[in-house]
């Protein structure tokens, strides 16, 4: 029997997997933040003035871990000003006003790929970042050493309830996916590609099995549909039994996993040389009137999108960006759609209110529940005491916050939430410790050359 | 239109599991018990229940209405401590003496102890176990099932009591003892009744295999080995179906990992047939629950779960 990792069994809620996606107008405003990725902010190369086209840059990588940003409309920069994203922060957007032209920008064309430098070039001209919803920079994640990878995983497993953008990018992008495929088995001299696929889609899992057929190195795994599957270190492990230790990129474990929209964004890229501008989105949710798969340019504010696909049924309460188990909750309407957004779902106000917790009743559900074997029912008891040393014995930093433990949690306790809180304190914890060691060593360091002084 | 949107951190669906859902589960799980009481020692057997459920109930608002804290007998968990009370006695129980005993179970082993999950010991047992020090004669004295009653006769000893007074010749066939045709506590005669709720409790998940099968098969496999006891009457006799399934499975009193349910289901059992074997009371299962409940903290402990790429 194969060793796999506990989950959850979530309800699937996949009511737009047939839906082919729907091509929204173009809309009248952009926001575009310069943080839809995990590392340093882009920084905008447009001023308010400047006319821009489709596919045109407008911020570059502002670090090595970082990503270029492109217009997806053609019109005017209207301004550069702070917005609120949804985890609480300001950051820098550019505000593109559509002149509705969508006019393609002259730079738009196939990047020339020759060698892995060229490609993982070709990769970071491209925009893209992990589309399953993290946002890590792809190319950072490709410049690594090639001997120590013997493993590239796709990520179609999709396992979140509601969303099916991934499942539409396995249909219809199917070919742009395995050109980036054939690019990484060729440059990056990977031999073994899994495309993990979870088994309540066969017909995606059918659609690559006939277009890989003839790769001997391209293998498609059709995954028990269990939440969290498509979780990095779950994937890893249900696909190529390796875990990822404490602290460590998969890359310690020897393989590279890569979301199916980002291989079919850099497939596009070095096809046509049309970055990143758009997303597949899924838009359902309780509220919504007419659940449906859109494809609309990024910054596109999320109102705009609910009213494309005919507005709300109920009024919304919540509106997320993903799928409920890890989706980030937008704190207003004029949010914008980001390149890691790959649903936006509205549930109204029965959906949306959080459960009363009710005492512990130690069952252990949570326990059974955790695919990397937490306890998060101490790590309840050992939060609420302040203690430190218990909750880093209790690996609270190894969480990825799926949220199995609070999903199933019968007595509805934010446990989820306790492991945000607990890694917090535990880094609360260590930074003060070495503000105290180095207070210390520096007044050692002081009386010491007061001692010499002396002696002197 | 509401402009006010909730930002809550994820997940923001949960399942339909809550903690009345796993109560009302063990409430069904012990309807076959409670039918087999009724067949056996007549229809007394559901009025001693009722007003064991009546008595758990409305200690628990009492209480928490002296202490004004929020009324939580929706919950069912009182609903589950007071039935299993009455499961644990003699048909023939003084009332007021189970009214006692639920004061004793949901007052001093659950509620002085903070509530629901707060308590260490099963409140059910600790309430059974003072009511059998208390009142040592009306919980040793067994009524008979109505089938084994004669004009003159109508209470007698317990399979277990039987072996320890030496009444060797009188003991019930299996067959009787699995069906419960026998003297003793109202919920324990059964275990086929017992079997068809640990059943159920696998089928909807609410307790793992662990504890009952590790509890059990420790009392036989203890008794295979040691010279002149029967494993197959040992298993079947006293209330070791109803302590493993049902009390031993306790979520607040008993570990909450596999390995650490299977070190206190083998601890039970050992400590079950010390007590029968070697010890004064003729039976030990109320006694083992209790002592490894007291040993919980520990072997949670110990049986922490390692986690997947955790680094020392």
């Amino acid at each position: 029997m194969v060793k796999r990792m506990n989950g959850v069994h979530v309800p699937h809620y996949k009511n737009t997997a047939d839906c082919a996606p729907n091509r929204m107008p173009v809309p009248a405003q952009l926001v575009i933040p310069m943080a839809m990725h995990i590392g340093a902010k882009a920084n905008p190369v447009v001023k308010p003035g400047d006319t821009v086209k489709v596919g045109q840059l407008i911020a570059e990588a502002g670090g090595f871990v970082s990503a270029p940003i492109y217009s997806g409309v053609s019109g005017t920069v209207k301004k550069i000003e702070d917005v609120l994203v949804a985890s609480g922060q300001k950051v820098p957007a550019v505000i593109i006003e559509s002149d509705g032209q969508q006019e393609v920008y002259e730079g738009v064309k196939p990047p020339e790929v020759t060698d892995l430098e060229s490609f993982i070039n070709a990769v970071r001209d491209s925009g893209s970042v992990g589309l399953g919803g993290a946002g890590f920079p792809t190319s950072v994640k490709l410049k690594c050493d090639l001997d120590k990878i013997d493993a590239v995983i796709v990520n179609g497993a999709e396992c979140e309830p509601f969303i099916t953008s991934d499942t539409r990018t396995m249909l219809d992008r199917a070919d742009e996916v395995y050109d980036a495929l054939k690019l990484i088995e060729k440059y990056m001299l990977v031999k073994k590609i899994i495309i993990g696929i979870e088994d309540n889609k066969p017909e995606c899992i059918e659609n690559f099995r006939n277009l890989c057929k003839d790769d001997p190195a391209v293998t498609v795994q059709a995954l028990p549909s269990s939440y969290p599957q498509g979780g990095e270190k779950v994937l890893i492990f249900n696909t190529i039994g390796r875990i990822v230790p404490e602290g460590k990129l998969p890359l310690d474990a020897g393989a590279i996993v890569l979301n199916c929209t980002t291989l079919a964004t850099i497939g596009r890229y070095v096809k046509t040389g049309m970055p990143l501008v758009e997303k597949c989105v899924t838009v359902d949710g309780s509220a919504v009137a007419n659940p449906q798969n859109v494809i609309a340019p990024i910054g596109t504010p999320l109102k705009d999108i609910f009213e494309f696909t005919g507005g709300f049924k109920e009024d919304p309460y919540k509106v997320l960006y993903g799928g409920p188990m890890m989706g980030l909750a937008v704190p207003s309407l004029d949010s914008p759609l980001l390149k890691n957004t790959n649903a936006v779902l509205a549930f109204n106000q029965k959906d949306a209110t959080p459960p009363e917790p009710t005492p512990c009743i130690k069952c252990g559900r949570c326990i059974a529940a955790c695919p990397l074997q937490l306890m998060p029912a101490e790590i309840q008891i050992a939060l609420n005491k302040g203690d430190v040393e218990d909750l880093k014995a209790l690996k609270v930093n190894l969480c990825m916050e799926c949220g199995c433990c609070t999903f199933v949690c019968p007595a509805k306790r934010p446990l989820g939430q306790n492991h945000k809180l607990g890694k917090a304190m535990v880094m609360k914890a260590k930074q003060e410790a070495d503000a105290k060691a180095k207070a210390e060593a520096e007044k050692k360091a002081a009386a010491e050359a007061a001692a010499k002084e002396k002696e002197v | 239109m509401n402009n006010n949107l909730i930002a809550s951190v994820s997940p923001h669906i949960r399942s339909n599991t809550t903690t009345a859902v796993i109560m009302r589960d063990v409430i069904i799980a012990l309807v076959p018990a409670v039918v087999a009481s009724c067949i056996i020692f007549g229809f007394k057997a559901l009025l001693v229940e009722a007003f064991s459920i009546v008595c758990a109930v409305l200690w628990e608002a009492l209480f928490q209405k002296i202490c004004k804290k929020p009324t939580t007998v929706g919950d069912l968990s009182a609903v589950v401590t007071g039935l299993l009370l009455a499961l644990n006695c003699n048909v023939d129980i003084p009332l007021w003496q189970l009214a006692f005993g639920n004061l004793v179970a949901i007052v001093m082993v659950k509620g002085l102890f903070g509530g629901l999950g707060k308590n260490f010991a099963n409140p059910a047992i600790t309430a059974r176990v003072v009511m059998l020090i208390a009142f040592s004669g009306t919980m040793t004295t067994w009524t008979l099932p109505k089938m084994l009653q004669t004009a003159d006769v109508t209470t007698g000893a317990t399979p277990l009591t039987m072996v320890a007074k030496g009444m060797t010749d009188e003991l019930p066939s299996y067959t009787d003892m699995f069906l419960g045709l026998h003297g003793g506590c109202l919920g324990e005669t059964s275990t086929l009744a017992l079997l068809i709720g640990f059943v159920y409790l696998l089928a909807r998940k609410v307790i793992t295999w662990h504890t009952p099968v590790a509890f059990v098969g420790t009392v036989f496999i203890l008794s295979a080995i040691i010279p002149g006891v029967d494993p197959v009457f040992e298993i079947l006799a006293g209330g070791l179906f109803l302590g493993a399934v049902f009390m031993a499975t306790d979520y607040a009193t008993t570990p909450s990992t596999n390995s650490g349910r299977i070190i206190f289901g083998i601890g039970c059992g050992l400590i079950t047939i010390l007590i029968r074997v070697w010890g004064n009371y003729p039976e030990g299962v109320s006694f083992s629950i209790l002592l490894m409940n007291i040993l919980t903290p520990f072997i949670s402990k110990w049986t922490r779960t390692k986690p997947l790429g955790g680094v020392k």
